[in-house]
């Protein structure tokens, strides 16, 4: 059923360390599971739950985002009415780039002002989650919000950066700090906030007035006690993918068959771009275990513990171990790979052997021939 | 070519009877096919790929699923503003209205159709057939030899050879003889019941045709054997390639293991002749610690925990743990329950083989088939749980 809400993917100034894995992409496209890229999860929650409008603020290196989203056909959003959006910064000069989220909805407002629907979810690229914002904005309409705040449990060690939120006995959020700051607390923000739209332009026109220009640091942050802010929690998985372990362990974590059902299936399908791969072939000689194997992959030696993204060929005689190889990789013949990621078109030579740790795998740059 | 030059009219309205209880719900070109497709997409994107944009879709038998499959053909890249694919069911008009009576009458009953497009020629293909074709080069060679109809020919052993329509060429490869399912065939040269026609020829022997009460209405039968009769153009085109007619259960499971040999001759990994077909939108397929797969083609979303070997495994299918699956093709959203054994088998599509089941045997000549849907378990084995 169609929500009164739209969706705004916010890419403006992603908290991230990445490396070499956004050296030519955004954090919203660096893939991710396989044959996702990391925004098809919060993209594909939104149109699951009914968001008919999705706004995706670009911000740097989004010629791979235009080319994933394209018309937005593939999560059903090429539509006559509403669908989706790609609005690349707004910028009078090169001063303009630096400025936060708050200018460019403000650049931007038409999309916002186009539309009678109430509500707005903001969110951010890099959550790895299927989730339900049906049952999210239900949950914010109950208790009268004004700001709800998705958050998770987080008793884990800390992979990925994330803002810590407390919250008093009634829900409400009491604090809220950067991934640098000293609270501690177990719960994590899932950097998705709901508001009316009104609130929303509110806010926008608020802050800027007073020289302000970021969503959370400058417009939520400092109203805790002003405006209600709740939380919603979030059950479900939850990877926060915006450094190399996080990236590496939450891919790893699909390799728990409840991981894989929960994610890619509950509450609704995570939707990608269609590539039109056959299956994958194994042949005479393979040997594949405990391994997330996507379609077009030939497979004729051993992967164990491994992330095979489209169209990966893994040669007579090759190992990969504990590995993330991504597209068109190619796994020359007994070549061997032990805690690995190679980006995309990564070529291994036969005989050549590669080694990182868990802690701190192995990085191929795209196109590399080692 | 220019985008009307020649258009595509393609038979999709097969039986496909001696499939059983595959075709039970579904016409023939419908039946899925190496773990991801089904039959129809190979001609379908053939099509595409070989630039031809224009394509009628005639359907009549069990059109629900294949109507639902083909949508306005954007998996194919086929929903275009001008030309794209139509599909063309029989219709009423307002002297009433028949169903196609064979393959000529389907086309005869769509000429209005090809008409709006003003076509120079006409390919004619059937839906039913698995194999990778540049009709381009087809019609080239047409253009070339002024034919007014060319036919593409295939050399099958001589032993088939009764199964087909046989030509005879001369060292032109102008066709001189024509014979549909010989008892003595003069040639190996099978009829691959591709064909390119110039438009204005065909419509002529179309209207002859119809008007023509002891005609069956069919290609092979009457249009063909006519068209020679008077002396008109007909030519051959050789293909070299694979080219399979999946009509029976045991030609399907072949065409499946096919895929399984070392380098098949049918190649769905060339790139530049890629095989579309409607995505199913599912995860990467996920293996566990315990499985074994071996020699086999495995499409996404499904889950393997048990073991397989020279099989065909389409999108969402359950191999359960400690089950063994051999020389079989298990068709979507198939279930194989814990150590059940699956050898020599086709399993429907949302089958399901219980616990510690088994169907199918090595030493079994015909090969089992669980039919869509159908569940066997300890109760009910397999003979009662096909539907009739």
């Amino acid at each position: 059923m169609k929500l009164p809400m739209m969706g705004v993917i916010n890419l403006i100034h992603e908290t991230e360390e990445m490396g070499s894995l956004t050296a030519n992409r955004c954090l919203a496209t660096v893939p991710f599971a396989g044959r996702y890229r990391l925004i098809d999860f919060v993209l594909s929650s939104m149109v699951n739950s009914g968001v008919p409008r999705v706004a995706v603020f670009a911000h740097t290196k989004f010629r791979s985002l235009m080319d994933h989203l394209g018309s937005g056909g593939n999560w059903d959003l090429h539509r006559k009415q509403s669908g989706l959006f790609v609005l690349p910064p707004a910028m009078e000069d090169m001063t303009d780039f630096g400025k936060g989220d708050l200018y460019q909805f403000y650049r931007n407002r038409d999309y916002f002002a186009r539309s009678s629907l109430e509500y707005v979810v903001i969110a951010r690229s890099h959550m790895a989650c299927n989730v339900d914002f049906a049952a999210i904005l239900e949950q914010h309409r109950e208790r009268d919000a004004d700001i709800t705040v998705v958050c998770k449990k987080w008793p884990h060690a800390q992979t990925g950066l994330t803002r810590k939120v407390k919250l008093d006995a009634s829900g409400r959020v009491v604090e809220m700090q950067d991934h640098f700051g000293r609270l501690t607390s177990d719960l994590v923000s899932m950097e998705m906030y709901v508001m009316r739209k009104d609130l929303l332009i509110d806010l926008v026109a608020t802050s800027l007035a007073q020289g302000k220009d970021h969503l959370v640091r400058h417009a939520i942050l400092p109203r805790l006690t002003e405006l209600k802010v709740n939380a919603y929690l979030h059950d479900g998985y939850l990877g926060v993918v915006n450094t190399i372990p996080a990236y590496y362990r939450h891919n790893m974590e699909l390799l728990n068959p409840d991981v894989w059902n929960e994610l890619f299936f509950r509450p609704g399908p995570i939707y990608t771009k269609v590539k039109d791969e056959p299956p994958s072939r194994y042949r005479s000689g393979s040997n594949a275990i405990h391994s997330l194997v996507a379609n077009g992959c030939e497979i004729e030696g051993t992967v164990e513990n491994s992330i095979l993204f489209r169209g990966v060929k893994v040669r007579r005689g090759a190992v990969v171990r504990n590995s993330i190889v991504m597209q068109n990789g190619v796994i020359g013949e007994n070549g061997s790979l032990e805690n690995c990621i190679l980006d995309k078109e990564v070529e291994i030579r036969p005989l050549q052997q590669l080694k990182g740790t868990s802690e701190m795998p192995f990085l191929a740059l795209k196109r590399n021939v080692i | 070519m220019s985008r009307n030059e020649c258009i595509a009219m393609l038979l999709a309205g097969g039986e496909g009877r001696r499939l059983g209880v595959l075709t039970k719900d579904l016409a023939k070109p419908a039946v899925h096919f190496g773990g991801k497709y089904r039959i129809i997409d190979f001609t379908l994107s053939n099509c595409v790929n070989s630039g031809i944009e224009t394509v009628g879709v005639l359907t009549q038998y069990q059109p629900l699923v294949l109507n639902r499959y083909l949508g306005i053909g954007s998996p194919w890249g086929l929903d275009r503003r001008e030309g794209g694919m139509h599909v063309l069911p029989p219709y009423v008009r307002q002297k009433g209205g028949v169903w196609y009576k064979g393959t000529a009458n389907a086309i005869y009953q769509n000429i209005g159709f090809i008409e709006r497009y003003e076509p120079e020629y006409v390919l004619i293909i059937s839906g039913d057939h698995i194999y990778k074709m540049d009709y381009g080069l087809m019609l080239e060679q047409h253009k070339k030899t002024c034919a007014d109809a060319t036919i593409a020919v295939i050399t099958v052993p001589w032993a088939d050879a009764s199964r087909f329509g046989i030509l005879s060429v001369d060292e032109e490869g102008r066709v001189v003889e024509f014979a549909e399912k010989p008892k003595q065939p003069k040639s190996n040269l099978a009829s691959m019941g591709v064909y390119i026609f110039s438009w204005k020829v065909l419509r002529e022997s179309l209207i002859q045709d119809e008007a023509d009460s002891h005609s069956s209405h069919d290609f092979g039968k009457d249009i063909i054997p006519k068209l020679l009769a008077d002396q008109s153009r007909l030519h051959s085109y050789r293909f070299e390639g694979y080219w399979k007619d999946v009509g029976t259960i045991e030609s399907l499971w072949e065409a499946n293991m096919d895929l399984l040999e070392d380098e098949p001759s049918l190649d769905l990994y060339d790139r530049d002749w890629r095989i579309y077909s409607v995505n199913p939108n599912r995860p990467a397929q996920y293996l566990s610690p315990e499985a074994t797969v071996l020699s086999s083609m495995i499409n996404e979303g499904s889950v393997v925990e048990g073991s397989v070997n020279r099989s065909v495994l389409f999108h969402g299918v359950k191999i359960g743990e400690g089950s063994v699956v051999e020389d079989s093709v298990i068709m979507p959203n198939a279930i194989v329950g814990r150590g059940a054994k699956v050898i020599r088998a086709i399993v429907g599509e949302g089958a399901v083989v219980g616990e510690g089941c088994q169907v199918g045997s090595v030493d079994s000549e015909e090969i089992a088939v669980v039919g869509s849907g159908a569940v066997v378990n300890a109760e009910k084995p397999l003979e009662e749980a096909n539907p009739i």
